[in-house]
């Protein structure tokens, strides 16, 4: 076995450590941000479920102390305001140290209010000007095409995100190179940064029809549902000769009540107060409780479940 | 056209093909090399390292955001990256997407914008790239080059591998007068100089090199010696070179085919200003957009003929004797 492979094994965590490590990096999104006094809490708690399923159920390959490994599967936040929920689970994964989570947007800090692929390892892609993740992640996975490698690429897009116009430019030019390697995950959390997406862009939907019409595998889920986030990421590598699309039905602030009461964005770029904060963690932690209480009533998933026998 | 031929310089093949066959021979010298279109590689050139190479060539359609993001992505896993369009639609359509994806990570994508100036002709403005220069330049990390010929476009595509980063390249689309027809020594940010004298200094870039060449042979008719200067490379500028020729020559006329803002005039005042303030003119596209038309009509309706830079050669002669005079009365 590989030092990579071995690697690998240490993020084969079971439904349940996924749902804990979710939770605690749900902490941790909120804390930093209202630290920090501002950022995109909402925005990066609606995603953190979908990205604590792709880096540690090991699903994604990939090597902290080896960053540039050729071969590592890559994730890119298209949605660059999510930085907090990146940072989160980049610092888990151990590319870099927790204790600097706590720097948030500080002077002269590497996390950075948007993603910035030079000052921080893991980063794959530099965003934080929508529309643009979904193109990087395409050349990416035509680069496997060209270097004859296996790896696969996630891209997570928003909702609001899809009004721009290249998101369309990339999703027909994937299927027309049949990119089976490149996946993306809408992170449908239903609001963008002055109102209801139903209401902004009414006309995004029917999404799924749209990217069943543009070529692409489509799947919808719901992105708080740690089995179907699983479940949808273990199918997608089966599929061939077609980009793949997670629509991931989320909430915006996770369904946290600070966030719930903004009736217009769910608290666009606006970090939560202290008091706030207080009774956002008190119902983060009651969400967690009543979710370990449900797991009696169904069985784990192991990791070989997720994956088959090692 | 007409430039240069009255000082007999023979015409060479448009430098959009100059780029494309030797885009196609590195095809062959460097694995690494991928080449992405925006659905114009018959006019770009990148077509016949497509044809050779389909493989490593991705027609992405007519969607420049696209296609130079997915550059850039190809970029981050490695791989030489060159990505090309007509210099308007590139630099224009793109210009956000070449800000995240190539000038701030500094990915080593190379952006080739062809149909530059107002000489693509009949086309009309809104195929003629004229503010490619000021935007290319714009960007932090960017290496601009905008070579004069056929044989220094074959050595700038070349060079455009000798370093890692964000470079653009400038083709046109008409036959080019040739002004290296004895070969070319091209270094990125080194001026070349076609022609000394100690008047005044001629500083241009493209097709306007020819056009400076023909303007000197004019000036020293009339016994005014100029040195002529093919600033190739825009951005890093050759600021010694700028500054010698302030010194030595005690003036300055720079020719474009571009607009006056942002383009090569701006920088080399910029560096003149900085070092060894001397009069200047210059001699591009003022301010406006200019029209469907004969290349040679164009260019002589919008200021960019051989004459103009004559013309702007005698300006700052008299104004360096208005001020030596002024001085004399002064003392």
């Amino acid at each position: 076995m590989t030092t990579i492979e071995k690697k690998q094994l240490r993020h084969r965590a079971s439904l349940a450590e996924l749902e804990d490590t979710a939770w605690r990096l749900s902490r941790e999104i909120l804390e930093m941000t209202t630290r920090a006094k501002s950022g995109h809490p909402s925005s990066s708690l609606s995603a953190i479920d979908i990205m604590t399923a792709l880096y540690f159920s090991g699903i994604m390959r990939y090597a902290t102390e080896e960053p540039d490994w050729p071969e590592r599967d890559r994730f890119i936040l298209s949605k660059g305001h999510a930085a907090p929920a990146l940072y989160a689970v980049l610092a888990e994964a151990g590319y870099f140290d927790p204790d600097l989570l706590s720097t948030l947007r500080e002077s002269g800090s590497p996390l950075e209010g948007h993603p910035n692929m030079r000052a921080l390892p893991g980063v794959e892609a530099s965003t934080g000007s929508l529309g643009q993740g979904l193109s990087l992640g395409l050349g990416q996975a035509l680069a496997a095409r060209v270097d004859g490698l296996e790896y696969r690429v996630y891209v997570l897009i928003g909702d609001g995100e899809s009004d721009e116009g290249q998101i369309w430019e990339a999703a027909m030019a994937a299927a027309k190179y049949q990119v089976d390697n490149l996946t993306a995950v809408l992170d449908y959390n239903e609001y963008q940064q002055t109102g209801p997406v139903n209401e902004v862009m009414p006309s995004l939907e029917p999404v799924g029809d749209k990217w069943e019409s543009f070529g692409w595998d489509v799947r919808e889920i719901d992105g708080h549902d740690m089995r179907q986030v699983l479940a949808a990421l273990q199918e997608v590598p089966r599929v061939t000769d077609q980009p793949q699309i997670i629509i991931a039905h989320t909430m915006k602030g996770r369904g946290l009540s600070p966030f719930e009461k903004d009736a217009v964005n769910r608290k666009h770029g606006e970090p939560l107060t202290e008091a706030e904060l207080e009774t956002a963690l008190a119902e983060l932690d009651e969400q967690h409780a009543t979710a370990v209480a449900d797991r009696v009533e169904q069985p784990d998933l192991t990791p070989e479940d997720v994956h088959g026998e090692v | 056209m007409n430039i240069g031929k009255a000082i007999n310089l023979e015409y060479g093949p448009p430098t959009r093909n100059a780029f494309g066959e030797t885009l196609a021979i590195l095809g062959r010298e460097n694995q690494k090399l991928v080449v992405v279109d925006g659905d114009v590689g018959n006019s770009t050139r990148t077509q016949y390292f497509g044809e050779d190479f389909p493989e490593r060539f991705f027609n992405v359609g007519i969607a420049e955001s696209n296609m130079v993001s997915v550059a850039a992505g190809l970029a981050a896993c490695g791989k030489d990256v060159v990505a090309s369009s007509f210099a308007a639609f590139l630099l224009g359509n793109a210009y956000d997407q070449i800000r995240m994806g190539i000038a701030f990570p500094q990915a080593n994508v190379k952006l080739v914008g062809s149909h530059s100036g107002i000489s693509i002709g009949e086309d009309g403005p809104s195929q003629m790239g004229i503010e490619d220069i000021a935007l290319a330049t714009s960007l932090p990390h960017f290496t601009v080059l905008v070579p004069a010929d056929a044989p220094s476009t074959e050595a700038a595509t070349r060079a455009l591998f000798s370093f890692d980063g964000p470079a653009y390249l400038r083709t046109g689309r008409p036959k080019t007068p040739i002004v290296y027809p004895n070969g070319v020594d091209f270094t990125v940010g080194k001026a070349n100089q076609l022609r000394d004298g100690r008047h005044a200094t001629i500083i241009a870039c493209g097709l306007m090199v020819a056009a400076a060449l023909e303007a000197a042979h004019y000036l020293s008719q009339d016994g005014i010696e100029v040195r002529v200067l093919d600033m190739h490379t825009i951005k890093p500028l050759d600021e010694e070179a700028v500054r010698l020729a302030a010194r030595q020559t005690g003036g300055i006329v720079t020719a474009e085919e571009h607009l006056l803002h942002g383009g090569l005039g701006a920088a080399v005042a910029t560096a003149v200003a900085q070092s060894q303030p001397v009069p200047m003119r210059f001699v591009g596209i003022h301010n406006r957009y200019a029209e469907s038309g004969e290349p040679d009509y164009l260019l002589e309706k919008y200021g960019l003929m051989p004459q103009d830079i004559v013309q702007a050669v005698r300006e700052v002669l008299a104004q360096r004797r208005d001020v030596g005079a002024q001085r004399n009365v002064g003392t």
